[in-house]
């Protein structure tokens, strides 16, 4: 037996099947019964000194917002992914979230490289991604995403605020040495300084630029050759075990006598370092939630989630803890956004994307905006390195705020065109003392 | 050339004393994994494990063994008496219940299982030490430091990096140069090493000998990441750094040489070294362009000796 279909009946299957998806999308989105998180990190490999505090920020946040009713009523829960095994088998894990998993949002991620690969994956997946940790600049410089925000700063500012910081404190540095990861963040961030100090210091010279294997565990030979050559900063954004095993092996043999640090990622280090950390020198936090900040915007909201953080896990927050919870509290924001906006019904990913544009949300220490091309504005404080009796490692004095929009290329630019365009005027207008 | 080495001859008399402790670690480790090969014929992924394990056993004991109040002069000792015990105990458990079972598989099902044993260690690590790093140097800070005198100025270098990691390496050489050639055990080794089957033929247990040879394979390495351990934050993946170049190591050595792959060390540390001075972004390549260039001219290794494959 053979079926047969008439012209009519063809054509009527085929405008049902082209017209289907679009009349299920203009449904309303059905209120789910769990808000599913897909969470990417480090779990595995050295980035897990990231990883696994930022998966702890994130239980720990998701256990408060169920407890208090979850979000618009909705309980959430996430499910993590570990960045570590690399950005192919990214993507593959962050297809199967969503269409697998079902998850209704994405965090993703803390590599520079896992975000450049999957952020694309939002357009065509049409699903919320917040980046939430990942401090590439070519994102948003180099791209339009409409599913796609940051809820953090990024390179730009985070190091561009802590050259301020030293323009300032140290106008008469001549030379400067660069000690860097060899990786994308280690080479971004040293373009980002070398052109911001061409603009804003014409004439300091580079004596040497080591850019060390990722992984690295031992020093001495490029701290011999910085011994030799007495550059008046070294500057390293490294971070983790590399950044722990340079200052112990470079402050063992006094090269911190003989130089000033720029460090601008030090503050998640600062707790391994505890005493071994010498004092006087630059550290940034990539935000401003700093353990001693003086003056948080909500002084009871900053120490609760400080302390209930140490009291479940026994140390004080890292910035990627508190990356990790400007993404849920923004995440939390939105929602709240999109569904006062339906009267109480819930949104479609479309919505939900819509609400997050422009989004401003409160975090314990100020408030952040998402711009019009999703590149969230947080701002930037940065110190000198001090020891006080509350804490058992060290802290900034001598603090100084940098405004994000100050710090930050403008919307449009790319921070490589925008930072040849500074002058040296900005070094004493930029930031205020705190 | 006359006038490059007055200009930066101080500079290379500083790559050559930091080359120095940097081969030291990297002989120890490679040294280890290549004796392993040479008599068990099983390419050892999980060294590198060893090594890691080795690292962080001795900066817990050593903390431990501070906080109890140990005077700071125990924490060297410490540190080799760590080695010994992750080596005398990881060593015959792997070998026992994992590496006696597949002698008889093929080399790439030997390859498959010691990476598996690599991957499931690297959890067991981050299960028992935590991601953070982690680092106790008090026995670099015992020793303290020595100025070297340079061009009017001075360097400080730690007397743990300049004397203690050459002068264990040099000691580890002579010592197993001595204990294979001039020992019964030694030589029944390397017996084994050259020809395994005339020597079980002539009454060698064999079993015994891969067994003895594992665990001080296995002591190896944990002394390579014990000895490391006071100078390096030790965080997840340090295993992994260390294997990548000790197979190099073992492979320009040519494998079962530890003459060889002393030399080796000392090429590849003073390469790298002199490398930061002069050419950085060569650093990370130094050591495999090194391997290239000596296994095109030798393909056995600088002292591997070619043998006619058995059919």
């Amino acid at each position: 037996m053979t079926d047969t279909f008439s012209r009519r009946e063809v054509l009527a299957a085929g405008f049902g099947a082209v017209m289907l998806p679009a009349t299920l999308s203009a449904q309303p989105a059905a209120r789910p019964a769990e808000f599913k998180i897909g969470v990417t990190t480090f779990l595995s490999g050295p980035a897990s000194v990231f990883g696994v505090p930022s998966r702890r920020a994130c239980e720990m946040l998701v256990d408060q917002i169920n407890a208090a009713g979850g979000i618009a009523g909705v309980p959430v829960r996430p499910i993590f992914v570990d960045e570590g095994p690399g950005t192919d088998h990214l993507v593959g894990e962050i297809r199967r979230l969503v269409q697998s998993e079902g998850v209704h949002a994405l965090f993703q991620s803390i590599s520079s490289g896992s975000c450049l690969a999957c952020t694309p994956l939002s357009r065509e997946l049409s699903k919320v991604n917040l980046l939430w940790d990942c401090g590439t600049q070519r994102i948003f410089e180099e791209g339009r995403w409409d599913y796609a925000f940051r809820t953090q700063g990024y390179a730009t500012p985070e190091v561009l605020a802590p050259l301020l910081y030293l323009l300032r404190t140290k106008p008469d540095i001549r030379t400067v040495a660069v000690i860097n990861q060899d990786y994308a963040w280690g080479r971004d961030s040293w373009e980002i300084w070398k052109t911001a100090m061409d603009a804003l210091k014409p004439g300091v010279r580079v004596v040497a630029e080591m850019f060390p294997r990722f992984g690295s565990t031992d020093f001495s030979t490029e701290i011999t050759r910085l011994l030799a050559l007495r550059p008046d900063v070294v500057y390293s954004t490294s971070w983790g075990g590399e950044l722990v095993t340079f200052i112990r092996q470079a402050t063992e043999r006094r090269l911190h006598e003989r130089t000033t640090f720029v460090l601008p990622v030090a503050e998640a280090s600062l707790q391994i370092l505890g005493r071994s950390m010498p004092e006087g020198h630059i550290i940034g936090a990539r935000g401003d939630h700093w353990n001693n900040h003086p003056a948080p915007r909500d002084p009871a909201a900053f120490n609760a989630f400080v302390n209930a953080y140490r009291q479940r896990f026994n140390e004080y927050p890292i910035y990627p803890c508190h990356h990790m919870a400007q993404a849920v509290w923004a995440l939390k924001a939105a929602v709240e956004k999109a569904v006062a906006a339906k009267s109480g019904g819930w949104p479609s990913d479309a919505e939900l994307a819509a609400a997050f544009r422009g989004l401003t949300f409160p975090t314990p220490t100020s408030t952040i905006t998402l711009r019009e091309d999703g590149q969230g504005l947080e701002d930037q404080i940065v110190g000198t390195s001090s020891f006080n009796p509350n804490f058992p490692f060290a802290v900034p004095k001598d603090m100084r705020l940098y405004p994000a929009a100050q710090v930050s290329a403008p919307v449009g630019q790319k921070s490589t065109d925008w930072l040849k365009t500074l002058t040296p005027a900005l070094i004493q207008s930029a930031g205020q003392s705190i | 050339m006359a006038d490059w080495f007055q200009d930066n001859g101080l500079l290379l008399g500083l790559a050559l004393l930091d080359g120095l402790s940097s081969a030291g670690l990297i002989f120890l480790v490679a040294v280890g994994l290549n004796l392993v090969f040479g008599v068990l014929r099983i390419v050892n992924v999980a060294h590198g494990s060893l090594y890691a394990i080795g690292a962080y056993s001795a900066a817990s004991i050593g903390l431990f063994a501070a906080s109890l109040g140990v005077p700071a002069w125990a924490s060297l000792p410490i540190l080799l008496l760590s080695a010994a015990l992750v080596g005398a105990i990881v060593g015959p458990l792997i070998e026992r219940f994992l590496l006696r079972r597949i002698y008889a598989q093929e080399e790439v099902v030997q390859l498959l299982v010691t990476f598996a044993l690599f991957m499931i260690l690297e959890d067991v690590q981050k299960l028992v030490w935590g991601v953070q790093p982690i680092h106790h140097d008090q026995a670099m800070k015992l020793l303290g430091t020595i100025d070297v005198p340079f061009a009017g100025d001075f360097i400080p270098f730690t007397n743990y990096q300049l004397f203690v990691l050459p002068g264990i390496a040099v000691v580890t050489l002579v010592g197993l140069a001595w204990f294979l050639r001039r020992t019964l055990t030694g030589r029944v080794i390397v017996a084994v090493t050259t020809d395994r089957e005339a020597a079980t033929a002539m009454g060698i247990d064999a079993s015994k000998i891969f067994l003895l040879t594992f665990t001080f394979g296995s002591m190896l390495a944990a002394l390579g990441g014990a000895l490391s351990s006071p100078t390096a934050a030790l965080v997840p993946g340090i295993g992994a750094q260390t294997i990548v170049l000790s197979f190099a190591v073992v492979a320009t050595a040519g494998l079962g040489q530890i003459e060889g792959a002393a030399l080796t060390s000392l090429m590849m540390g003073l390469g790298r070294s002199i490398a930061v001075y002069f050419e950085p972004e060569l650093e990370v390549v130094v050591p495999y362009i090194i391997m290239v260039l000596v296994l095109l001219v030798r393909p056995q290794g600088l002292f591997g000796v070619t043998e006619t494959r058995r059919v």
